[in-house]
C-alpha cells in the first residue's frame, strides 16, 4: 500500500507566528496577517524533511503531518 | 418575471394534507389556519410509526434512502446515508434536533416548529430508533423564549401519552450566527461553548459524550415523519426524480407577499417570486442560499430550477432556503456590505481568517459601499475575500468570500459607478436585507 503525507492545520490553534511558512515556504505561504495559506497540502518526499522540522518548530503545535493512503491515478 | 406554473406535482395524501404550493409539512396550517396541537397531528397522523424495540431499524433507513431526501439544513446531505453511518458507528448514538436558525433572512424552521412541532419531534423519535439513539436533543436559540415555552409544553404532552420512548430534552443555546454549526452544538452539550471545533472528528464518528451523534435540522425531521408513515414513492410524487420532495423556504425583499412557502425541488426561481405574489419592482438580482449565500443576476437565472444541481451550473446552492429578491433602485453592494458586517462580528473569533481577514474584508466593501474606493482598494478587497474560503475549523469565512465574490462578480455596473463616485440611487436607502441589531457574542459570551 502506498502512502503520502498530507499537512493538516488545526485552524483553531493556529496563531499566526508564521515559522511554518519560513520553514517550508515551497507549501506554506502566509497572509499579511502571518496565518498559513497552503496551496496543496501533499507534501512531496523530497520535502518531507522540511515538512517534518516545521510541525516540530510551530510554536502552538497547530500544524501536523497525517499520512494518508494515496490516492489511485495520482 | 414571467408567470411560470409547474404542472402541480399532484400529492396524494387524502384530502387532508393537499395544500396551496403543494403543501405536506404545513398543510394542517393550510387546512385549519392553527397550529397543530397534539390531539389534532394524532387525529391527523396518528402516533409515530415507532419500529417494534430491539429490532433493527433498517427498513426505516431503507425508506429515508428511496425517498433521496437531503438534509434541510444547508448542506443537502443525503439523509439515508448519515442515519446508516451513525447506525452503523461503534457506541450508542445521540439524536440533535437542529432548530437553531442563526440564518437571520429565514424564517422557515422556526414557522415550521411554531406550526408543526409535532411533526419535527415525530421525525425526531423516528430518527433515535432508527440509529439505536437513547437520547434526544432538540436545540433552540435562547433568545426565542415563546418558542422554547411553546416546544417544553409539547414534549411534556408526548411524554404523558406515551410517544417517546427516548426522552427529548430541550436546550437554548446562545444565538449567535455559527453558534448553529452542527461541532458548535456538540461543543455546547459537552459542557462547552457554542462556538465551532476543529474537525475532524466529525460529530457523526464522535459527538455528545464522545459517541456517534445524527444532527438533522428540524425541517429534514418532519419529512423523514411523514416519508415514514406514508413511503418513499409518495415522497417522490412532489419534486423532480433526482431532487425529490418538497422544501421550505422563506422568500423576501421585493415580493408582494414575503413569508414561508413549501415548495416543490425543482421550482424555477421565478415560480418562486411568483409564490411570494410576484415582484413589485423589476428585480435587479436574487440572493440565494441567504448570508452565505451567492448573487445571481435576476434577469439570467429565472428558468433555473430550484435544486442543488441546478443552483451548482450557476455557481450557487440552496443554503437554508431563502430568496432575496433585491429591486432595481437597490445598491447590492451596500446589502452586502451591511451583512458582511454581521458575518465579521458574530464570528467565532477563532480562527486567523475570521479574526483579521473577514473583518478586513467586511471593511474593505464598507469603503466600496459608502465611501470614496479607488482601483487598488478593489483589488486588495478582492484577494483578501479570495483568501478566506476553506482557511477556518468551520465554514464560516468561506460563505462569507462567497458573499463577497459574487457580489463584486454580479453587480460591475455598481461597482464602476462607485469607483467613479458617481451618486448611487440605493446606496444611501434604508436597508432591504434585514440584518439583525443582535447583540454580538462579545456581549452575551457563548456559554
Amino acid at each position: 500500500m502506498s502512502h503520502q503525507h498530507i499537512l493538516g492545520i488545526d485552524r483553531i490553534a493556529c496563531e499566526g507566528r508564521g515559522l511554518c511558512g519560513e520553514l517550508l515556504h515551497e507549501l506554506v505561504d502566509l497572509d499579511e496577517w502571518g496565518y498559513p495559506i497552503i496551496p496543496d497540502p501533499t507534501v512531496p518526499d523530497q520535502l518531507l524533511a522540511h515538512a517534518k522540522r516545521a510541525v516540530a518548530a510551530c510554536p502552538v503545535l497547530a500544524l501536523r503531518l497525517d499520512r494518508v493512503e494515496r490516492p489511485p491515478n495520482r | 418575471m414571467n408567470r411560470e406554473r409547474e404542472a402541480d406535482p399532484a400529492l396524494r395524501l387524502g384530502e387532508q394534507a393537499t395544500g396551496p404550493h403543494g403543501s405536506r409539512l404545513l398543510s394542517g396550517w393550510f387546512t385549519t389556519g392553527a397550529r397543530a396541537g397534539l390531539t389534532e397531528h394524532l387525529a391527523r397522523y396518528g402516533p409515530p410509526p415507532l419500529p417494534q424495540t430491539g429490532r433493527p431499524a433498517t427498513a426505516l433507513i431503507r425508506a429515508v434512502d428511496e425517498a433521496g431526501l437531503t438534509g434541510r439544513g444547508g448542506a443537502a446531505f443525503p439523509t439515508g446515508r448519515k442515519l446508516r453511518t451513525v447506525a452503523e458507528a461503534r457506541g450508542t448514538a445521540v439524536v440533535i434536533a437542529n432548530g437553531m436558525e442563526s440564518e437571520a433572512a429565514s424564517r422557515k424552521d422556526s414557522t415550521l416548529l411554531d406550526l408543526a412541532p409535532h411533526l419535527v419531534l415525530d421525525g425526531a423519535s423516528l430518527a433515535a430508533a432508527a440509529v439505536g439513539a437513547d437520547e434526544i436533543h432538540l436545540c433552540l436559540a435562547r433568545t426565542r423564549t415563546t418558542q422554547f415555552r411553546d416546544l417544553d409544553v409539547a414534549v411534556a404532552e408526548r411524554y404523558r401519552a406515551g410517544l417517546d420512548p427516548v426522552p427529548i430534552r430541550l436546550h437554548g443555546l446562545p444565538h449567535h450566527y455559527v453558534s448553529s454549526e452542527e461541532t458548535s452544538l456538540v461543543n455546547w452539550l459537552n459542557g462547552g461553548q457554542a462556538r465551532p471545533l476543529p474537525t475532524p472528528p466529525r460529530p457523526f464518528e464522535k459527538g455528545v459524550d464522545g459517541r456517534p451523534t445524527l444532527i438533522d435540522n428540524v425541517e429534514t425531521l418532519a419529512h423523514l415523519a411523514l416519508i415514514v408513515r406514508y413511503g418513499p414513492h409518495w415522497f417522490r410524487s412532489a419534486g423532480r426524480p433526482d431532487a425529490p420532495g418538497t422544501t421550505l423556504v422563506t422568500l423576501s425583499g421585493a415580493v408582494r407577499t414575503p413569508g414561508v412557502y413549501e415548495i416543490p425541488l425543482g421550482t424555477t426561481l421565478a415560480a418562486m417570486v411568483q409564490t411570494a405574489g410576484g415582484a413589485t419592482r423589476p428585480l435587479r438580482a436574487l440572493l440565494v442560499g441567504g448570508y452565505f449565500g451567492s448573487w445571481l443576476l435576476a434577469d439570467q437565472v429565472q428558468n433555473l430550477p430550484y435544486t442543488k444541481p441546478d443552483l451548482a451550473t450557476a455557481g450557487a446552492g440552496p443554503g437554508a432556503g431563502v430568496l432575496f429578491a433585491l429591486p432595481d433602485n437597490g445598491c447590492g453592494l451596500s446589502e452586502t456590505a451591511r451583512v458582511l458586517d454581521y458575518l465579521a462580528r458574530q464570528s467565532a473569533q477563532q480562527c486567523g481568517p475570521c479574526r483579521f481577514g473577514l473583518p478586513a474584508v467586511a471593511g474593505d466593501f464598507a469603503t466600496l459601499a459608502w465611501g470614496r474606493p479607488d482601483a487598488a482598494l478593489l483589488a486588495r478587497l478582492r484577494q483578501r475575500a479570495g483568501l478566506l474560503a476553506g482557511r477556518g475549523a468551520c465554514r464560516h469565512p468561506d460563505g462569507a468570500s462567497r458573499l463577497a465574490a459574487t457580489a463584486l462578480e454580479v453587480f460591475v455596473d455598481e461597482v464602476h459607478r462607485h469607483l467613479t463616485h458617481r451618486r448611487c440611487p440605493g446606496a444611501r436607502t434604508a436597508p432591504l436585507l434585514h440584518v439583525p441589531d443582535a447583540p454580538g457574542p462579545e456581549q452575551e459570551g457563548w456559554q
